[in-house]
């Protein structure tokens, strides 16, 4: 079996879900094993509706509502011990991340984290990921019975595999056990948009925003094509947006289908943690600067003249 | 109380990276290696902790060749007490096999509070220090923005960053251990009286292959590999409204990623 933590924001399954377990059934079929999904939490909307994307089971346990370290590797231990799955995937979330290497320290299994690619090997598991922020590549294989992986979000194309196909969903009542952590409260940030690290799109201010108030047109442009909005350590570290918007290697490693690169000259520390974006547009007004050199699209010019006239542009052909 | 620090050393983020011709590992050759940046944040906040406890020892642990004296060393010029030199040779380490050599060190000193940073920028794998604390049943909270002790000192208030700028509060009994995130702190400069006095601090080495015991790694990594050169791009000409639309007729029909 294999073996997938969902994940979901208020009761509602994320994407990053559906879309591993449209990987996990490619990799099921090629082990002619079963697809089932563990959702911890209340209040979950849709889980049967993980069968149209091949699931077969979901198994949904309630006794957990908010993330705890603890309590979570406790739940999903119990849970692999009992349907010793031969593969357990997560989301390299903020969640997957911190919970897995415990979890996998626990089960015995060999873990692989922050993946952009899976497949089967001889009726094993093999990941890929980049290493030094996508500088460069490895294969990652097991020697473990159980094979765990935390992939990146936007790695996996959404696979419909029967739209009326429902999954069969199995409550389970697993207690967390003692919890040293508590998690007193959740402080919600400013803005309803994915995180950086899970965003489809993304449009990023450099050094040459002068400003924070000059994020404006980045953001003008962002709302009008739902993207989230990023920067460059230099307009971090001048003061022009909090570090949590920073993209690279000390900053967050970015993979969405589109990043738009605005005053940024394309230093290697931030190609590194932006360069596996699908298209990458870059607008500099220096013909030289390196990022034209991995830019999909490129304009050479003002970005205060260019992203606005875009925005409007965008404006004009989404409305009709 | 005793609070360790983990650092490893890392090629400099500069490094261009090149891999081995048989893609067995990267070539370190002429590779200037540097203190993990966010291990400088875990080293800052042990000894901000220190400094608001009175009395504590800050010992930072690494593992690695020789050459990781060096990263030990400027640790203890920010103004660790003692350090402490795992030797790696001889074996091949995966993140679990890493965590079980840091870990028995930890036992050893009893640590009351471990810090680390959030991820190495190497391998980025960010499994140890949460394996570590499983192996010393303990707990840990990564990604850690900021830390207080509470007015008992046998716990701490952390922030850590999620999603979209949200963040989660944790109460945290200790012992536990903390991966720091940019942000947390501004990693001070060895002063010169401090860089003369590491130079007369204790540096102890142990051997990881004494410490290890009969664990395996758990993974393999091979294929080591460049990524794919992208082929050129496009620069597109003309006027700003006519460039602005030309892209934006591109992204949709060309691309459709819009
Ligand atoms: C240890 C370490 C870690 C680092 N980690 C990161 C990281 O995670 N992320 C990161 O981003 N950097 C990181 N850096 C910093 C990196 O080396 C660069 O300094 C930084 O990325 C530069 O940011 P920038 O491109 O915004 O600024 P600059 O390099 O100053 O580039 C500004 C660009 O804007 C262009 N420009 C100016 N005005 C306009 C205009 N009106 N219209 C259009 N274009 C204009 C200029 O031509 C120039 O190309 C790190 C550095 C170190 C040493």
């Amino acid at each position: 079996m294999i073996l997938v933590l969902g994940e979901h924001s208020e009761g509602k399954i994320k994407k990053t879900t559906f879309e591993l377990v449209s990987k996990a059934t490619e990799l099921g079929q090629a082990l002619n094993t079963e697809v089932s999904v563990a959702l911890i939490g209340k209040g979950i909307e849709g889980a049967e509706g993980l069968g149209t994307y091949g699931a077969q089971k979901v198994y949904h346990i309630p006794t957990l509502e908010k993330y705890n370290p603890e309590g979570m590797t406790k739940i999903l231990h119990t849970l692999v011990s009992e349907l010793k799955p031969s593969i357990v995937l997560g989301t390299a979330s903020p969640m997957g991340k911190d919970l897995f290497p415990r979890l996998a320290l626990r089960t015995g299994a060999g873990l692989t984290t922050d993946c952009t690619g899976l497949k089967v090997d001889n009726g094993k598991l093999v990941a890929t990921r980049p290493i030094f922020a996508g500088k460069a590549f490895i294969d990652v294989t097991y020697e473990t019975e159980i094979q765990m992986a935390t992939t990146r979000p936007n790695s996996f194309m959404l696979k419909t595999l029967s739209p009326d196909q429902k999954a069969q969903v199995i409550e389970k009542s697993i207690e967390p056990g003692e919890m040293r952590t508590n998690l007193v409260e959740i402080v919600k940030g400013k803005s309803d948009r994915p995180d950086l690290t899970e965003a489809s799109i993304i449009v990023s201010g450099g050094r040459a925003m002068q400003n924070s108030e000059n994020f404006k047109i980045l953001w003008e442009l962002a709302d009008t094509i739902g993207a989230t909005v990023g920067a460059s350590r230099a307009a971090v570290d001048s003061g022009y947006a909090p570090h949590d918007m920073q993209v690279g290697q000390t900053g967050k490693t970015v993979n969405p289908n589109l990043y738009v690169a605005c005053g940024i000259s394309g230093a290697i520390q931030h190609l590194a943690g932006m360069r596996t974006s699908k298209v990458i547009v870059a607008i500099n007004k220096d013909p030289e600067a390196p990022i034209f050199k991995r830019a999909t699209y490129g304009i050479t010019g003002d970005l205060f003249q260019i992203v606005p006239l875009l925005t409007q542009e965008f404006k004009k052909v989404l409305a009709e | 109380m005793k609070i360790g620090v983990f650092v490893k050393q890392v090629p400099d983020t500069e490094t261009k990276i090149r891999t081995k011709a048989d893609g067995s590992g990267i070539e370190i050759d002429g590779v200037k290696f540097i203190v993990n940046p966010y291990d400088e944040f875990a080293i800052e906040e042990a000894l901000k902790t220190k400094e608001k406890a009175g009395a504590a020892e800050v010992v930072i642990l690494s593992l690695g060749p020789t050459r990781v004296v060096e990263a030990l060393r400027s640790g203890l010029a920010m103004g660790a007490d003692r350090a402490i030199h795992i030797d790696d040779s001889g074996i091949v380490l995966d993140s679990f096999v890493t965590a079980k050599i840091l870990a028995k060190t930890a036992e050893t000193e009893k640590f009351d509070l471990i810090f680390c940073g959030k991820q190495a920028i190497d391998d980025d794998a960010a499994q140890v220090p949460q394996m570590v604390a499983e192996l010393l049943n303990i707990p840990h909270v990564m990604v850690i923005e900021k830390f207080e002790m509470n007015a008992e000192k046998n716990g701490v208030v952390v922030h850590r960053r999620i999603g979209g700028g949200a963040k989660e509060v944790y109460d945290v009994k200790l012992p536990a251990i903390f991966g720091c995130e940019k942000g947390l702190n501004t990693p001070r400069y060895a002063s010169l009286p401090g860089i003369m006095k590491a130079r007369s601090k204790p540096v102890t080495t142990l051997k990881a292959l004494e410490l290890m015991g009969d664990s395996k790694p758990r993974t393999g990594n091979r294929n080591y590999r460049l990524p794919p050169e992208r082929p050129a791009g496009k620069m597109l000409q003309g006027t700003p409204e006519e460039v602005a639309k030309e892209l934006v007729r591109l992204l949709r029909e060309e691309a459709k990623v819009i």
